[in-house]
């Protein structure tokens, strides 16, 4: 009885979850410009479209622009915090990383205004670069995070054992610490990209004006008319996270990372 | 190596290059913005330094009041509906196996990370009168004509609990996972039913994960911006959205700003209130 009430209430939200993406998919096959749902004739123009004009081209290519550089930039600001405050704990390092997560839990609107109010008293409003030192800022909570995670899961021992041997702290960090946290760190990399890309209100204060993103095109693109155009946007997005969430939970360990304990003994 | 305290300039270094970029991008950033919440403005333009609190003042509006009230109303109900669903939907997940779960979490962490619009883009769609439920169920019979449910409020809590339902689960699953398997084990040796043992031990146990995890989807909820102004009605804009037009459209930064402050302050302080009423219940 409850195993059979489980699967249904799995199911229902499995449906729930998958039903605004199923017509998403769907609409963007439309051979013509409308939106029916099931699609009238199938066909890949909306997705040609995409990658042919200008119109979309550029915010495609500002969008991945911007969350590679800000999600390098969030990891260069992580990685050493979270190394210093893996090898010191003092209250100061404390300090700095609860600063580091404050962007992401507070309301976004709250940071996007503080960043609005900051590139333009400093002249840089509107300029690609502001976006993305402020995406870097906004989602450093996500490297500084895993890595964190990374940084507990060594074992003091091995690190002991190293030092005995007589390697000084650099070497032990290039050859015994940087390895471990690597995956880490690739993972706060990917999820900060993957989150950069989907941003919106951020990247709309400080510069929506001049350099459109996806998530800006879109918008504006709703108050204009829908087109199928759009839905094959939403549908690569989908796809190029399930990839990439995909290769993490391949080759990583997901559900550690996203704080269970360690792997399962099978 | 480790735990030691860190000796000299030196020892300080990796330090410098993240506490550095924290305070001139984030510190500097905000402080600003609560300056600039004191200053005065220029009609027509931008503003002047000064320290008036005709902003704060000006906050006292109709308008400004019922906003904050819907926005703090429509993100308390929509995080209740996502904990209250997302609470056994976690469990659940965990007791799968580890493979399992790895293709649940991948698609939920693929549904996390879709921005606002394609939630809002994708709703407004299945909502529609072209292309959405309602052609399903006149095609079942159930209905004489497709019909359009958007704009309204049920469609945006919808799409808000869309939002926030894979956020709940991320942010139930570490306690969840934690959770020792001998303890349902133990209550259903002892003759409790399944459904009883949920209710009792389960949610007990976790009571404390679940304020968190409400005070969590609360606030991040609260941050909405998009989806009430495509799947809502003017009437259901939220403050993100008040304030996003005070700075932008209305271009009364000391304005916005003071209501950014006020808001944080807001969330805050129900963030505190909430704690503390979780942390009453358990003596």
């Amino acid at each position: 009885m409850s195993k059979t009430l489980r699967i249904i209430f799995l199911s229902l939200i499995l449906f729930l979850l998958c039903g605004p993406l199923i017509v998403v998919s769907g609409v963007s096959l439309n051979a013509k410009k409308r939106l029916f749902f099931p699609p009238e004739g199938i066909s890949l123009r909306w997705y040609a479209e995409l990658l042919t004009e200008s119109s979309w081209l550029i915010p495609v290519q500002n969008s991945l622009t911007i969350a590679f550089t800000s999600s390098f930039i969030a990891l260069s600001i992580a990685l050493p915090l979270a190394y210093f405050l893996w090898r010191y704990r003092v209250f100061y390092a404390k300090a700095l990383f609860t600063l580091g997560i404050s962007p992401f839990i507070l309301p976004p609107v709250i940071t996007a205004l503080g960043f609005l109010s900051f590139w333009v008293t400093i002249g840089f409003y509107g300029k690609m670069g502001a976006t993305m030192i402020s995406h870097a800022i906004f989602f450093v909570t996500l490297p500084l995070v895993t890595i964190s995670l990374g940084f507990e899961s060594i074992d003091r021992e091995i690190v002991e054992a190293a030092q005995t041997m007589g390697a000084d702290s650099r070497t032990v960090f290039k050859t015994v610490v940087f390895p471990m946290i690597r995956p880490y760190m690739i993972s706060g990399l990917a999820f900060a990209f993957v989150l950069s890309l989907n941003e919106y209100i951020v990247a709309y204060m400080v510069s929506g004006f001049t350099v459109e993103t996806l998530p800006i095109k879109i918008f504006n693109s709703l108050r204009y008319g829908y087109t199928p155009v759009m839905a094959s946007v939403a549908v690569v997005f989908v796809l190029l996270a399930v990839i990439i969430f995909g290769l993490i939970g391949r080759f990583g360990d997901l559900p550690k990372l996203l704080g269970a304990l360690g792997p399962e003994e099978e | 190596m480790i735990g030691e305290k860190p000796k000299g300039v030196r020892a300080h270094l990796p330090l410098a290059y993240p506490a550095l970029m924290l305070a001139i991008f984030f510190i500097i950033p905000f402080g600003m913005m609560a300056a600039v919440s004191f200053f005065h403005r220029q009609p027509g333009g931008f503003y002047i330094p000064g320290f008036e609190f005709t902003n704060y003042k000006n906050l006292y509006t109709a308008l400004f009041g019922r906003t904050l009230l819907f926005s703090i109303f429509v993100a308390g109900l929509s995080a209740a509906v996502c904990v209250s669903l997302g609470f056994p939907f976690t469990y659940f997940i965990t007791r799968m196996r580890r493979r399992t779960q790895v293709i649940w979490l991948v698609f939920l962490m693929s549904v996390l990370s879709l921005s606002e619009v394609i939630i809002g883009f994708a709703w407004s769609l299945l909502l529609s009168r072209t292309a959405g439920v309602s052609n399903l169920l006149v095609w079942l019979g159930l209905m004489e004509q497709p019909k359009a449910w958007y704009p309204g409020f049920a469609a945006l809590l919808f799409g808000i609990c869309y939002l926030a339902f894979p956020y709940t689960v991320l942010v139930l699953y570490p306690s969840l996972s934690r959770l020792n398997p001998a303890l349902p084990e133990a209550s259903q040796t002892l003759g409790a039913s399944p459904v009883r043992t949920f209710f009792t031990v389960i949610v007990g146990s976790m009571r404390n994960a679940i304020v968190a995890a409400f005070v969590m989807v609360f606030v991040f909820t609260l941050g909405v911006y998009l989806l009430p102004q495509i799947l809502g009605r003017p009437r259901h804009w939220t403050l993100s959205v008040l304030i996003t037009d005070q700075a932008i459209y209305q271009t009364n930064m000391p304005m916005a700003a003071s209501m950014a402050i006020f808001f944080m302050f807001v969330s805050l302080l129900l963030v505190a209130l909430t704690m503390a009423i979780g942390k009453g219940k358990k003596i």
